[in-house]
């Protein structure tokens, strides 16, 4: 804006003006680069070099993209270096507007001047020729009396004037001559002549009177008085005269010392000559006589001066009176008034002889004058006229005013940046507060997070020793109220705990700090454990709780079972706690499987989905508990993995899902549903359906959150599709990786526990009498997880149908209630078969029982085989057992399984405990005689090489690691020594195999034992051979810590593939996990089962 | 009666000294290494660790007395101690040791003796603690015995 401004005005302003504002603008660029906190050298610039000015530039700009970069973090300081530049700029804008006004004053003044004085000098100009014009005019009308006067007067004889004639004639002819006070004619009279002269005219030639002679009245003045002329060589006495100078008639002219002169000149030049100003006799006035000579004869243009004095007749003399010639003259041009004239004779320069004017009027504006010059046709004479104006020079309005009104401007400009760098330095001041607000905000945010990761933290601790302590009052002797409160206690505890924990995960996935782990596990297990943990509830209400997983689904996975269990608990504790009746299904497929069911029909997907359709009695909807449900395909529709581009051709489908494995899970319900204007909200944290579930329900409403995020965290989507009234479907998607199963395609159940009477089942006939195929697809693959070639029935007919015509008897049928409850008359076709040999066992399945029920059941004989859904492995196991007949004396184990499973591992095994601690020892040793090995204790390694010195009959040997004089490893690394020796010479028959004559290599298993991980070595491990057993490790956490890093050192037990890493000893719950060093030591194989086979084939090597 | 009296003090016994962080789960797993066969094994070890504990100690005392100290060797028995009080879950005995082999490490020998002061104290009690709940045991086997 402001450049624009200069701009223009310098393409206005003559080349000096705008020099001037390039001047400024230049310094205005110094003083900015310089005020941009570029220091440099103020010869760099005016050394002028282009070199230096590019540099000047990129050190600018340089400057600038790095307050810039700085601004962030000292916007502050640089806000403040920008402000005070911005208020020196505005400054220079002042001053430079304040210059450019004075300028412009300048200017303009300049301008009028100039006009003023151009006017001047044309007005004297013209005023000098006018006055040079009609002087010349006169000058011509003297010369014509003078040829009037050589034609009638010499050249006629007599002489046709006289003076009366010329007199008349003068006065007559005086409007020609304006100029003119009047005129005479003197002739030429020589003193011979005088006498002759003086007696022809009658009066005696008279000689001029003294210049200082005062003016006397014009009637006063007589000739008479006038001296007679004295005596000389030539006189010129004046013949005849206008009337207003009749007085001059007798007088000789040459007695003037002007006239003289005149005369003189005159005659020489034959021109008129003029003299210079004098007061005029009479009238006194200041004057020029004009004088031209008469000759005789007419004379050649070339006549030498003495020829022309020789014809010299006489002189016509004319005196112009220039005071009031002048006047006259000004009085004929009207602007009189506005210039004062002087007219000055200059031929003698040094003393310029005024003719008009007054020297010092008052008023007079002094400060220009013009001089012009005057010819009078005089050549020896200079006449100047010096003009001045009268008045003084009007006041520069106008300048005053542009300048004045440049200088406005150029303040309302300043103004105007004053106030826009007043506006910038407020938003910038504003803009530091928002970022200070705002990293406060982010602080407090962070703060929040952490304030709640701490406080849930320190919340739970205490909280676990709570419910220690309650699960020990519990374990105590308690009557039933105390028992019910402590009950209730631990319930609320545990309620707190989880309440904590979600807050926790929230916080910690706010933070971002959520991390998935990467293990193997069982995707059926953990499904299985979420309808255990459900299986109460459910069962209180009465609502039929089934998992169904497809058998495309791998039976291992690698992810994050705690957090896959986390999405589908929350998800099943949600239709848990809306539904009141009806069912939770909650069903795994793969994402390709689905596919490929909806490319084949869209229209059957989803009875496929829901298993085989076959019309059944029951005309009721085709789902779990015939209750309508929500269409659930819509709630997987948007999600990605649906949409992919060329998914479905199977090439690269195959070849991406050959890792990994895309799981949609679909959890459908028959509850309340929620409402369409609540679903928008649904994922948002600690938003529930309206205010008063909360109320009703109970809960947070952080749940739906966490499993986004978390399925989110699982590169998978989650949706929902709802129907008030009618039920919610949630399905996931999320991606694992294949696992590496131990048993090539098996999916069945694996019992790590109790439930080894599994084996006892395998294989054996069931029939499922259900009449809907969901529901009887759900028992189908449970029971087929077991091992049991099933079969399906719609009903008794049909049952019959298949039990009596079945090339193998059925081992059991299990009816469905609701089958049970239709048809009871056939169920007495069941115990008719009692004479046949295979009489299979009749189960009933059924979510709840009311007594009559099971007093009808009891009837039926089936009192004892009622299996109380929702089914799942570990307790159809026990279920089926219980009811075959077998196992139940295995059911007293769940406690002691580890002990006895240990036990067998170690009954009879001699073994060797070394530490130098005694009590350690003491304490190891009770623990392994416990498990029914005969044990040995060695104080010192030295002692242990001793006792190892095979031939020996030790199976394992328990070394502490750290013991003074010979450590763990040394001493391990002696013994395999000793063994190395050994095999050596069996190999070569030098020595002889063992007693028994078993041919072995000697190697005894040797278990490290230390309370710290970190410190035993990798090398000393492995160099050793020796096996790592963590003991008193209490903290499962930091256990898992520190055997992560073990396991990405890894690789310390070497020559095997496995390696066995303890987790923690405590001797008496032993929990070992088992990982193949194989894949880097990430993929869990097995815990405790995995491990004892291993650590049993090590034991008897 | 009496029996049951006594039978409750123990169990209130041995929960305090739980509760009051004396002992962890270590001696809870002891306690159930005591069988038939081993019918006083807790006694045993403990009072083996009540043995080589004060050996131990006596042993610190004068080490730490010498001048210059022999850090190795406090290091060593500090070690032992954390060991055997970790194996009978003498919990605080074995907390106080961490920083005792902290202070040895640093070659602090006013850390180290305050460190022997504390450990002093905390096995006098746990001593005094177990002691007593031994004799309360033993009155209870005994006259369950008796009952018999």
């Amino acid at each position: 804006m402001s450049y624009l401004g200069l701009l223009d005005l310098d393409l206005k302003l003559p080349s000096w003006y705008s020099r001037t504002w390039r001047w400024v603008l230049l310094d205005f660029t110094m003083n900015f680069l310089i005020e941009a906190e570029i220091v440099e050298p103020k010869a760099g610039y005016l050394g002028g070099s282009v070199n230096s000015g590019l540099k000047w530039w990129g050190k600018f700009t340089g400057g600038c993209l790095k307050s810039y970069s700085h601004q962030k973090t000292s916007s502050s300081s640089s806000s403040k270096v920008g402000g005070t530049w911005r208020n020196k700029l505005l400054i220079l804008w002042l001053i430079g507007g304040l210059l450019g006004s004075i300028c412009v004053f300048w200017y303009l003044h300049g301008q009028s001047v100039g006009r003023r004085r151009e006017m001047l000098a044309s007005m004297c100009d013209e005023r000098a020729r006018m006055l040079q014009d009609q002087f010349n005019v006169s000058l011509n009308h003297v010369r014509a009396l003078a040829i009037l006067v050589s034609t009638f007067h010499h050249e006629k004889n007599p002489s046709a004037i006289d003076q009366r004639t010329f007199a008349e004639y003068t006065e007559r002819t005086a409007f020609e001559r304006p100029l003119t006070s009047g005129v005479a004619y003197a002739v030429k009279v020589l003193h011979s002549d005088r006498e002759r002269f003086e007696r022809q005219q009658g009066w005696v030639i008279k000689r001029m009177d003294a210049q200082d002679q005062a003016p006397v009245p014009d009637d006063e003045y007589f000739t008479e008085k006038q001296q007679p002329s004295p005596v000389q060589d030539e006189y010129a006495p004046v013949i005849f005269a206008q009337n207003t100078v009749s007085h001059i008639v007798s007088l000789d002219m040459m007695s003037g010392k002007e006239d003289r002169e005149n005369v003189l000149r005159a005659r020489a030049s034959g021109k008129g000559v003029l003299t210079s100003p004098f007061r005029l006799l009479k009238s006194m006035r200041l004057g020029v006589v004009l004088t031209f000579a008469v000759y005789k004869k007419h004379l050649p243009s070339d006549a030498t001066p003495m020829e022309r004095i020789h014809a010299t007749e006489g002189y016509l003399g004319g005196a112009f009176d220039v005071g009031s010639l002048v006047e006259k003259l000004l009085q004929q041009l009207s602007s009189k008034q506005t210039i004062i004239v002087n007219v000055y004779d200059t031929t003698n320069a040094s003393a310029p002889i005024s003719m008009y004017g007054s020297e010092n009027p008052d008023m007079v504006d002094d400060s220009m004058h013009h001089v012009s010059n005057l010819n009078f046709g005089d050549p020896i004479r200079n006449h100047e006229m010096h003009c001045r104006f009268k008045h003084k020079a009007p006041f520069p309005y106008l300048a005053i005013t542009t300048s004045v009104g440049v200088l406005v401007i150029a303040f309302l400009v300043g103004h105007i940046f004053q106030a826009a760098v007043n506006r910038i330095a407020e938003v910038e001041h504003d803009y530091q507060e928002m970022m200070e607000l705002k990293m406060r905000a982010e602080a407090a945010d962070v703060a929040k997070s952490q304030f709640l990761a701490t406080v849930s933290h320190e919340i739970r601790t205490p909280m676990n020793g709570v419910l220690g302590m309650l699960q020990m009052l519990l374990d105590t002797e308690l009557d039933v109220t105390q028992q019910d409160y402590a009950k209730t206690a631990q319930g609320s505890g545990k309620a707190l705990i989880n309440l904590i924990n979600e807050v926790l995960d929230q916080a910690k996935i706010e933070s971002g700090k959520l991390e998935l782990e990467a293990v193997q596990f069982d995707v059926r297990a953990v499904l299985d454990d979420i309808l255990s943990l459900f299986a109460g509830k459910s069962q209180d209400k009465g609502i039929e709780l089934a998992v169904y997983v497809s058998d495309q689904v791998p039976d291992i996975l690698i992810g994050d079972p705690g957090r896959f269990r986390q999405i589908i608990t929350n998800l099943v504790g949600n239709s848990v706690k809306f539904t009141a009746k009806g069912h939770i299904f909650v069903s795994l497929h793969l994402v390709e499987e689905v596919e490929s069911l909806m490319e084949i029909s869209t229209e059957a997907a989803p009875n496929i989905l829901s298993g085989p359709i076959k019309n059944g009695l029951i005309n009721l909807y085709n789902t779990l508990s015939g209750y309508p449900i929500a269409d659930k395909r819509r709630s997987w529709e948007n999600f990605k993995a649906f949409n992919r581009e060329g998914c479905l051709s199977p090439k690269t489908c195959s070849q991406s899902s050959f890792d990994s494995i895309n799981l949609l899970i679909t959890v459908e319900d028959t509850g309340v549903g929620i409402p369409k204007e609540a679903q928008a909200r649904v994922f948002t944290p600690f938003m529930q359906a309206d205010s008063s579930t909360s109320r009703t329900y109970g809960g947070t409403g952080i749940g739906l959150s966490i499993s986004k995020c978390l399925v989110e965290l699982m590169n998978g989507e989650i949706g929902f599709v709802s129907e008030p009234n009618i039920g919610s479907c949630f399905s996931f998607t999320a991606v694992f990786t294949r696992g590496k199963s131990a048993s090539n395609g098996f999916k069945g159940y694996k019992p790590n526990q109790s439930d080894l009477g599994i084996f006892e089942l395998k294989g054996m006939r069931a029939l499922v009498v259900d009449p809907r195929p969901v529901r009887a697809k759900v028992t189908k693959y449970h029971l087929e997880r077991l091992g049991l070639q099933v079969e399906i029935a719609t009903d008794f007919g049909q049952a019959l149908f298949t039990l009596t015509n079945g090339s193998r008897p059925f081992e059991m049928v299990l009816v469905d209630k609701e089958a049970w409850l239709h048809g009871s008359n056939v169920s007495r076709l069941l115990p008719r078969k009692n004479g046949s040999p295979h009489v299979p066992k009749l189960f009933l399945l059924a979510t709840s029982m009311s007594p009559t029920e099971i007093s009808s059941a009891k009837s039926a004989g089936c009192a004892e085989t009622v299996i109380v859904k929702p089914l799942r492995a570990s307790m159809l196991v026990a279920s089926l057992q219980r009811g075959m007949g077998y196992g139940s004396k295995r059911n007293n184990l769940s406690q002691g399984l580890a002990i006895s499973s240990l036990k067998s591992l170690l009954q009879g095994k001699k073994i060797l405990v070394v530490d130098d601690n005694l009590v350690n020892l003491r304490v190891a040793a009770g623990a392994l005689k416990k498990y029914g090995a005969s044990v040995a204790c060695a104080s010192s390694g030295k002692a242990a090489l001793l006792m190892l010195k095979p031939p020996h009959d030790f199976n394992a040997c328990f070394m502490d690691v750290q013991m003074p004089e010979m450590d763990g490893f040394e001493a391990t690394r002696r013994i395999r020594d000793m063994e190395h020796e050994l095999n050596d010479k069996i190999e070569h028959g030098e020595a002889l195999p063992d007693a028994n004559g078993n041919v072995r290599r000697w190697h005894i298993p040797i278990l490290a034992m230390t309370a710290d991980v970190i410190q035993a070595t990798q090398e000393a491990c492995s160099s050793s051979e020796i096996l790592l057993i963590n003991v008193n490790v209490q903290n499962k956490d930091s256990s898992n810590q520190c055997h992560n890093k073990w396991l990405k050192k890894a690789q310390f037990w070497p020559g095997g593939s496995r390696i066995v890493l303890a987790l923690p000893v405590q001797f008496l719950n032993v929990k070992l996990q088992l990982y193949d060093t194989n894949d880097g030591g990430s993929g869990l194989i097995g815990n405790y089962a995995g491990t004892n086979s291993i650590v049993q084939s090590y034991f008897l090597e | 009666m009496e029996v049951i009296q006594l039978q409750r003090r123990h169990i209130e016994h041995i929960n305090s000294l739980f509760q009051e962080g004396y002992l962890d789960d270590q001696f809870t797993q002891l306690q159930q290494l005591q069988d038939e066969v081993n019918p006083d094994f807790v006694v045993e070890v403990v009072s083996l660790f009540f043995q080589d504990s004060e050996k131990l100690l006596t042993d610190l005392g004068r080490t730490l007395e010498a001048q210059p100290v022999d850090f190795k060797r406090v290091d060593a028995c500090v070690h032992q101690l954390k060991g055997s009080s970790s194996s009978i879950g003498a919990q605080r005995v074995k907390n106080v040791c961490i920083p005792f082999r902290v202070s040895c490490e640093e070659k602090n020998r006013d850390g180290c003796l305050r460190c022997l002061r504390q450990v002093e104290q905390e096995f006098v009690f746990i001593k005094n603690k177990l002691e007593t709940l031994f004799r309360v045991s033993n009155i209870s086997r005994l006259s369950k015995a008796s009952r018999v």
